[in-house]
């Protein structure tokens, strides 16, 4: 774990132990299982995200796409009786197809990544609504689906599967991200496409991969998502998800320009947003202001961490300038 | 060394013997840790030409920085025109007329040349608007650049220019405010030869007028001709300084390193008999030459220098052999086999890389450490299962700092740390490391010291021994003729002739990098 994931899981643990003295019901079981199957919720989307971030891309359809694959679902396993591994597999496989189509868009055709996400963000939006006539998406009464349900909305041992879904997700996750070569040539995409592509990395095809992978993780927590609510209506549902996710990454540390972040990082990016939803519903702050809240944590996590960087990059210097007496002087 | 092709008027402005412009008294300058300048002495005569000389990191910016005022010496003085200073401040060097024409030129390319000139200082019309007065602006361009010997125009825009060109408004910029020094800082280090004889006119002209310049430059050759004394800096202090009758090249070199070089001449003798035919391009259109058809042979075993003017087509001829830039027409062959090379991963797998010209953005990873930008192009090969092995990294890593002797204190080192010559030296470890096949360097030691440069060209013709192709493309005149074993000059993205070692002359290159025909004394082999 970096330092500076360490900090911010101080920040959380600090956080914590700041709500649970004003109000003690922080840490009562049901108020830790209810934030924590919103972690795994939010963070299979945000590890999504984060993926895109690190190639220096952006994924800002993700919200309307949570809407439009949990209709789809929804619809699916509900109106249309499909098994529901085949809804599964066919969401999962629209997820990576929309992907792919956003890759390709973006390295092929050389488009910017805000452009053709933001295009994506207002198109799934629309046909979502379209889809149900802007109606609501839910099941028929009496409907149930007990192994999906234990999957995706039930408990073990009180833990909340879906949270226990993030865990596994983000430990294979972690593994590409940062023991695997497609791992490597992300950061190194990020980082300096060009001078990736000048070491014979085929980066397009290294971008077109992390747009489906978030394709894929958007879709799995469309099914979530759906399954936690239920019901759908499609002209609010999973709206500003996307900024949750992207927030999510960049308190983790990520940084838009790409080539910066880690795994933990988005993971504990997403703890710590849910925490603040948490902490305004038990301080008794007005919940209008929960976005006020958010967008102030944010803005001051990534201030103290940048001027942080530049103290010790400050620091760095001096002590390379301090050993290279000998050396050839710094000029 | 005067290749007689430009004619210049020699006007040799004789240094008055009177007070010298500027002077600087056992000026020290200490960083934590480093002492960058150590009781250094000088002094610029009005009129007169001083070539600086150093290697990376001898001092030569720390002293800019002190003339600039931009840092104050830790002790000594700085007279100027007579006044006595213990260090100059930003305003005082400006106003005693101290300007400077640096490396990366800091024009705005939007705007026009006058705009540039005036920056900040233009004539406004009378009125509440405070318009810029467009025609006198102008007007008062038009002589400075008259100055400079300019063949462009003030309203000419800034885009529109050659970097020669380019110089000539920093020039002429810094005589609009007067300057009586003007201090050119690696001026020709990205010029081709024909732009750089118009820069040396230039650096006369200034002469001519009684203003002292300091020329800061790697090309001792230039500083050679231009210079009518030479100032040597080694570890910050002053190595030597060598009249008018002693500036020689070898000289220069022996008091900057403390020794005499000898790899160069190493490089330039083993040239043996080439293997066969290596890569080849037939009819290969790029472009930036759609038209015209380049036909190229690489053999085994022998350096290839590729001379041309800058926009001559060769870095684009590169980019194409090496896959970046598509092929508009023609083939590639390599070892007698067509060769498919529709990306760099190709080229690469085909054993085919490329040391591009712009290293720090297109050679290596600044961010990654420098066992990681070795193993990149390679990374499946570090892998079991597709996760990358640490320890074999390492080991490779730490293999191609011993051999190449980069410097640096570990592997994990960050590359964007290193000097510029270790910087290269880790794009060559690179490929190293992988099976060359056709090694291609992009003006392989640019913005690099003499050392390191010695050891480069070591390298390539080891790796030529080695039985690689090399193509080494270059502006460098006396690398192109110093290091390679046959020379081909690209003229407008054609090949316009092939010089084999006994034609090999700095006028014969010139000739053919302006489409003409090389002297023939000699027979001279390709096409046209």
């Amino acid at each position: 774990m970096s330092k500076k994931d360490l900090g911010l899981l101080v920040l959380i643990l600090v956080v914590g132990a700041v709500v649970t003295a004003i109000n003690p019901r922080f840490l009562l079981p049901i108020n830790l299982a209810n934030t924590s199957n919103l972690i795994g919720l939010f963070g299979i989307l945000s590890i999504g995200q984060a993926f895109v971030i690190i190639t220096g891309g952006i994924e800002l359809s993700v919200g309307s796409l949570v809407a439009l694959l949990g209709t789809l679902f929804i619809d699916f396993i509900a109106v249309r009786e499909m098994d529901w591994p085949l809804a599964f597999a066919l969401i999962i496989a629209l997820g990576a197809i929309i992907g792919f189509v956003h890759g390709w868009l973006i390295t092929r055709l050389k488009m910017q990544p805000f452009v053709v996400t933001l295009c994506g963000l207002l198109i799934y939006r629309g046909v979502a609504r379209f889809y149900t006539a802007d109606g609501t998406a839910g099941f028929a009464f009496g409907q149930n689906f007990p192994d999906l349900e234990f999957l995706t909305a039930g408990r073990s041992e009180g833990v909340p599967n879906s949270f226990i879904a993030v865990i596994v997700i983000a430990t294979v996750m972690w593994v590409v991200l940062h023991r695997s070569v497609f791992g490597r040539y992300l950061y190194a995409i990020g980082k300096n496409e060009e001078a990736a592509k000048y070491s014979g990395i085929r980066t397009g095809r290294v971008v077109i991969a992390a747009y489906v992978i978030c394709g894929v993780l958007t879709a799995l927590s469309a099914i979530y998502f759906a399954m936690y609510t239920r019901s759908i209506s499609p002209a609010s549902h999973g709206q500003f998800y996307e900024l949750y996710a992207i927030a999510a990454a960049v308190l983790g540390g990520f940084s838009l320009r790409g080539g910066e972040g880690s795994l933990v990082g988005v993971l504990l990016g997403t703890v710590l947003l849910q925490e603040l939803q948490n902490l305004v519903n038990l301080l008794g702050i007005p919940s209008s202001l929960n976005f006020a809240v958010m967008g102030g944590v944010i803005l001051i996590g990534v201030l103290v961490d940048q001027q942080w960087g530049v103290f010790r990059a400050r620091r760095r210097m001096m002590e390379a300038a301090r050993r290279n007496v000998a050396g050839a002087p710094a000029e | 060394m005067n290749c007689g092709v430009m004619n210049y008027s020699e006007t040799s402005f004789a240094p008055s013997t009177t007070a010298p412009f500027l002077s600087l008294e056992a000026v020290r300058k200490t960083y934590p840790g480093v002492v960058a300048l150590d009781g250094f002495s000088m002094e610029v005569g009005p009129g007169e030409v001083i070539g600086l000389v150093g290697e990376n990191g001898a001092g030569k910016s720390t002293l800019m920085k002190i003339l600039g005022g931009v840092t104050r010496p830790d002790s000594g003085t700085v007279t100027v025109d007579g006044v006595a200073h213990d260090g100059l401040t930003v305003e005082a060097s400006i106003g005693s007329g101290i300007a400077f024409v640096h490396q990366e030129l800091n024009l705005f390319e939007n705007l026009d040349v006058a705009a540039n000139i005036f920056f900040g200082r233009e004539p406004l019309k009378a009125g509440p608007l405070r318009l810029v007065d467009r025609a006198k602006l102008r007007q008062m361009a038009a002589p400075l650049l008259k100055r400079v010997g300019a063949n462009f125009s003030a309203d000419a825009p800034v885009a529109s220019l050659s970097l020669a060109q380019q110089q000539m408004v920093e020039i002429a910029k810094a005589l609009s405010i007067k300057a009586r020094l003007v201090i050119l800082d690696e001026p020709t280090s990205s010029l081709p030869i024909a732009e750089t004889e118009k820069l040396l006119d230039v650096i006369k002209g200034l002469r001519a007028e009684g203003i002292s310049v300091i020329f800061i430059s790697h090309r001792l050759h230039e500083v050679e001709r231009v210079a009518d004394r030479v100032v040597v800096l080694r570890d910050g202090m002053l190595a030597g300084t060598l009249p008018k009758s002693e500036i020689h090249h070898d000289q220069m070199v022996k008091l900057m390193i403390g020794r005499m070089l000898k790899e160069r001449e190493k490089a330039a003798e083993a040239g043996r008999a080439p293997g066969g035919v290596a890569l080849s391009a037939s009819a290969v259109r790029t472009s930036a030459y759609p038209d015209h058809p380049v036909d190229l042979e690489l053999r085994r075993g022998e350096i290839l220098g590729l001379a041309g003017l800058v926009g001559s087509g060769r870095t684009e001829l590169a980019r194409v052999l090496f896959g970046i830039d598509e092929r508009l027409g023609g083939s590639v062959a390599l070892d007698g086999k067509a060769l498919r090379v529709g990306s760099a991963a190709d080229a690469v797998a085909n054993g085919i890389f490329l040391v591009p010209e712009d290293r720090k953005l297109t050679g290596i990873l600044l961010d990654l450490s420098i066992a990681e930008n070795i193993s990149l192009p390679n990374l499946p090969a570090y892998a079991k299962r597709s996760l990358v092995s640490a320890s074999a990294e390492l080991a490779t890593a730490e293999k191609q700092k011993k051999n190449l002797g980069i410097k640096a204190p570990s592997v994990l080192t960050r590359t964007g740390t290193l000097s510029g010559g270790n910087q290269q030296k880790v794009v060559l470890a690179k490929w190293l490391a992988m099976n060359p096949k056709v090694m291609i360097l992009d003006e392989p030691t640019r913005g690099i010291d003499i050392g390191a440069k010695a050891e480069i060209y070591g390298l390539m013709r080891s790796l030529a021994d080695a039985g690689v192709a090399v193509l080494m493309i270059s502006s460098d005149m006396e690398e192109v003729i110093g290091v390679s074993d046959r020379i081909a000059v690209m003229h407008e993205g054609q090949i316009s002739g092939i010089l084999d070692k006994d034609d090999f002359s700095q006028e014969n290159v010139l000739l053919l990098a302006v489409g003409k025909k090389p002297r023939p004394a000699h027979a001279v082999g390709g096409p046209q």
